[in-house]
């Protein structure tokens, strides 16, 4: 048991995943063809024995009060443990003013009558798996003010891009926030995952309230970095970020391969999701499938190849699926040629039978869309 | 508490023993099916689409699994303020302790469960079957023929016939006769062991049936004969739909493989009567650079890098690269590594084939293998 309120924060202003983000939010989105990205972070809090969690909704809540429920498939106890959907309860006159600082004034009181002591606080758009009681451990041994989480890289140029950076000293102090402008190879990436007392949690909420009311929990972090004990916490495990349609695209894609994946999934860390009760998947004598991901519920006759195959899809005859991802309930009909496409929910691709983009370029075909 | 229209008692309590060491530590209903399921999934789940919100299994044999697996009523959506699925396993009472005796003595013993909920009827299933069925067509049909009991039958072939019971019935549905396994059927009408009873005239039967000597306290041998004797009124409820009694080896094996080759008949995709079970959290399935899939049936959290043909594979199977998996049943999270070949068997959960061994037959009856190999 640790001592620790679990609070999913906003997801950074600049995370846009083009297209499939104007129907849900961020944390909803789908991924690895069965999960929702705020899977993971509501698995490491449970996993990790937070049983009182806070998530925060700007926009649309509709898909993620539907996902998360009660919280039962997490683990949440109905009793003594509680997960609460948050949103801004006041109206925002400009969108720059609706930030996390704003949500977090709005809803005080709920922080404030907590009675856990520490506070674990994380955006739902990174991807990986910790342990907080070990954060929490190191946290307590430290005596640090904040514990931030964070992943050495060898592709800061390439992903991460706009992430904050850490700059630590040998005794992983950190020293320095700053964004990552895709300069440099080698960078120390911040989840943007901290662990506080929720004391300072709530100091630090009115201290940026009253610095600027446009000042995020992330600014007012970067500004009193150098005044505060600040500690990095390592993930060894694999990291990723799903800031862009490009990230989720790749990030979905490179989970294919099971060698990759395994540093995610790990038998004894389970990530829960809700249930859609559909059956197992159907592959008939003329499909093909390698290299790729498959979630239940489908009807695959066609040939799938490095590819990431939702709930319930079909693949009709003759249909040829490569680098691409088909979210729930869509059908590719026969025929078809997909190639570095992005099929959202429920849509049929039936009429037009090529639908083929060179690596550069990711095409997108919209929710509940005929083609 | 509100009363209840019409509860239903599950029989889970048989071994069935044919199914050699797939039933050693547990009960039938327990038993694996297509690719995620428990065979009494299908009764839970028909109750559940049926909007029965009560049930109560009774359980005997090998009990502790079962009864874990069912008491997560949540699964089957049971979970509501009204509803639930209750285990009763034979219990201590005051006059001693005893088994159940037969079928229709495990209602007896349990008369006290369903006067709670005041049942206008009470629908007596048996959790051994594979298929999917709308007890509230049965019951509207028994309140139409303002019948005392009425009997869900199912048209098989007259060569089949006698291995049934029979039930012959006038053309309005009333049964006048029944015939246990008769040797010259006079109707093809095979009695599905699922009944729905008017709850205060069975309730007496069963007290009358305690006191009649030589008893077996089952409802095909004692029950239903004593309500045909006394010319209550018992009807007919025609069941048409794939319907299967998976009892043996063969035809676990050949249920499953009616999955694949006759997928419209039992149609588990079908998302207006969904069957419910447990999920299991683990990732989806993984089909790897080498993997060869044809004619398949497989649930998440497999990983496959090898051949697999006509088979079913449960949650969480590996099929190595080079190993060919062929007409075959995988039950969860069974491992077959590299080279091996796995041709016409069942594999029980968790079995390990090892790299490059062979087991099964190229023809003939299909091997349960239950050990590491």
């Amino acid at each position: 048991m640790i001592n620790v309120l679990g609070i999913v924060n906003y997801d950074d202003a600049s995370v846009s995943v083009a297209g499939l983000d104007s129907y849900r939010p961020v944390p909803s989105l789908s991924f690895l063809a069965r999960y929702r990205l705020i899977d993971f972070a509501l698995s490491n809090m449970t996993n990790s024995g937070i049983k009182r969690i806070q998530v925060y909704v700007k926009h649309k809540p509709r898909s993620i009060i539907e996902h998360l429920g009660s919280g039962r498939q997490y683990n949440i106890n109905s009793k003594h443990g509680k997960l609460r959907i948050l949103t801004g309860e006041d109206s925002i006159q400009s969108e720059a003013y609706n930030h996390d600082v704003t949500a977090f004034i709005q809803n005080m009181r709920f922080i404030e009558d907590a009675t856990q002591e520490y506070v674990m606080i994380m955006p739902s758009h990174m991807i990986y798996t910790v342990d907080f009681s070990e954060v929490y451990k190191q946290h307590l041994e430290t005596k640090a003010d904040v514990t931030v989480l964070y992943k050495t890289v060898n592709n800061a140029h390439e992903s991460f891009m706009g992430v904050d950076t850490l700059k630590l000293d040998d005794k992983r102090h950190v020293l320095e926030i700053e964004k990552n402008r895709g300069k440099y190879k080698n960078r120390h990436i911040s989840l943007a995952a901290y662990m506080m007392s929720r004391e300072l949690f709530v100091h630090l909420i009115h201290l940026a309230d009253n610095l600027s009311s446009l000042y995020t929990l992330r600014d007012v972090l970067q500004e009193q970095a150098p005044l505060l004990n600040m500690m990095g916490y390592q993930i060894k495990g694999y990291v990723a970020c799903i800031n862009s349609l490009k990230e989720y695209f790749r990030v979905n894609l490179e989970l294919t391969d099971y060698d990759v994946a395994k540093e995610l999934f790990c038998p004894d860390w389970p990530i829960h999701t809700r249930t859609s009760d559909s059956c197992p998947t159907q592959y008939t004598a003329s499909a093909h499938v390698n290299c790729s991901i498959v979630a239940n519920g489908c009807y695959i006759e066609g040939t799938v190849v490095h590819s990431v195959i939702g709930r319930g899809v079909v693949i009709k005859k003759g249909a040829l699926v490569e680098n691409s991802i088909v979210l729930e309930g869509s059908v590719i009909g026969e025929n078809v040629h997909l190639k570095n496409v992005v099929v959202d929910k429920s849509a049929v691709v039936s009429k037009v039978k090529e639908l083929v983009s060179d690596d550069t370029k990711i095409l997108y075909v919209k929710r509940q869309d005929r083609v | 508490m509100r009363k209840h229209n019409m509860i239903a008692m599950i029989l889970a309590g048989g071994r069935g023993s044919r199914l050699l060491d797939l039933t050693n530590k547990v009960a039938k209903p327990a038993v694996y099916f297509g690719g995620k399921y428990r065979i009494i999934d299908f009764p839970l789940s028909n109750c559940a689409n049926s909007n029965i919100q009560v049930i109560g299994v009774l359980t005997q044999y090998e009990s502790v699994l079962l009864n874990s697996y069912v008491a997560q009523d949540q699964r089957w959506g049971l979970d509501a303020k009204d509803s639930g699925i209750y285990v009763l396993p034979p219990r201590e009472k005051s006059e001693g302790f005893g088994l159940y005796r037969g079928t229709a003595d495990a209602i007896t013993q349990n008369i006290d469960f369903v006067d709670q909920y005041e049942p206008e009827y009470v629908l007596i299933l048996s959790g051994d079957h594979i298929y999917k069925m709308d007890y509230d067509a049965m019951l509207d049909d028994h309140k139409k023929n303002k019948a005392d009991v009425t009997i869900a039958v199912l048209e098989v072939s007259l060569k089949d016939a006698s291995r049934f019971g029979i039930m012959n019935a006038r053309e309005d549905g009333r049964i006048y006769e029944f015939e246990e396994k008769p040797k010259q059927p006079k109707s093809n009408l095979a009695s599905m062991g699922i009944y729905i009873f008017n709850w205060p005239l069975l309730k007496q039967a069963l007290i009358d049936d305690l006191t009649v000597e030589n008893s077996n306290h089952d409802f095909g041998k004692d029950i239903i004969p004593g309500f045909l004797a006394s010319n209550k009124r018992l009807f007919t409820h025609q069941f048409k739909g794939y319907w299967k009694d998976v009892g043996t080896i063969d035809s676990l094996w050949e249920a499953n493989m009616d999955l694949i080759y006759h997928r419209d008949e039992l149609n588990l995709a079908d998302p207006d009567w969904k069957i419910y079970t447990e999920d299991i959290t683990v990732p989806p399935q993984f089909m790897g650079p080498n993997a060869s899939i044809e004619n398949a049936y497989i649930n998440q959290g497999c990983v496959v890098d090898g051949t697999v043909i006509n088979s079913v594979l449960f949650t969480g199977v590996r099929v190595d690269k080079g190993a060919v998996v062929k007409d075959s049943v995988l039950m969860p999270f069974t491992h077959v590594k590299s080279n091996a070949y796995v041709q016409r068997v069942i594999i029980a959960d968790d079995v390990v084939i090892s790299e490059g061994s062979r087991v099964g037959n190229v023809e003939g009856e299909i091997d349960l293998i239950s050990r590491n190999v």
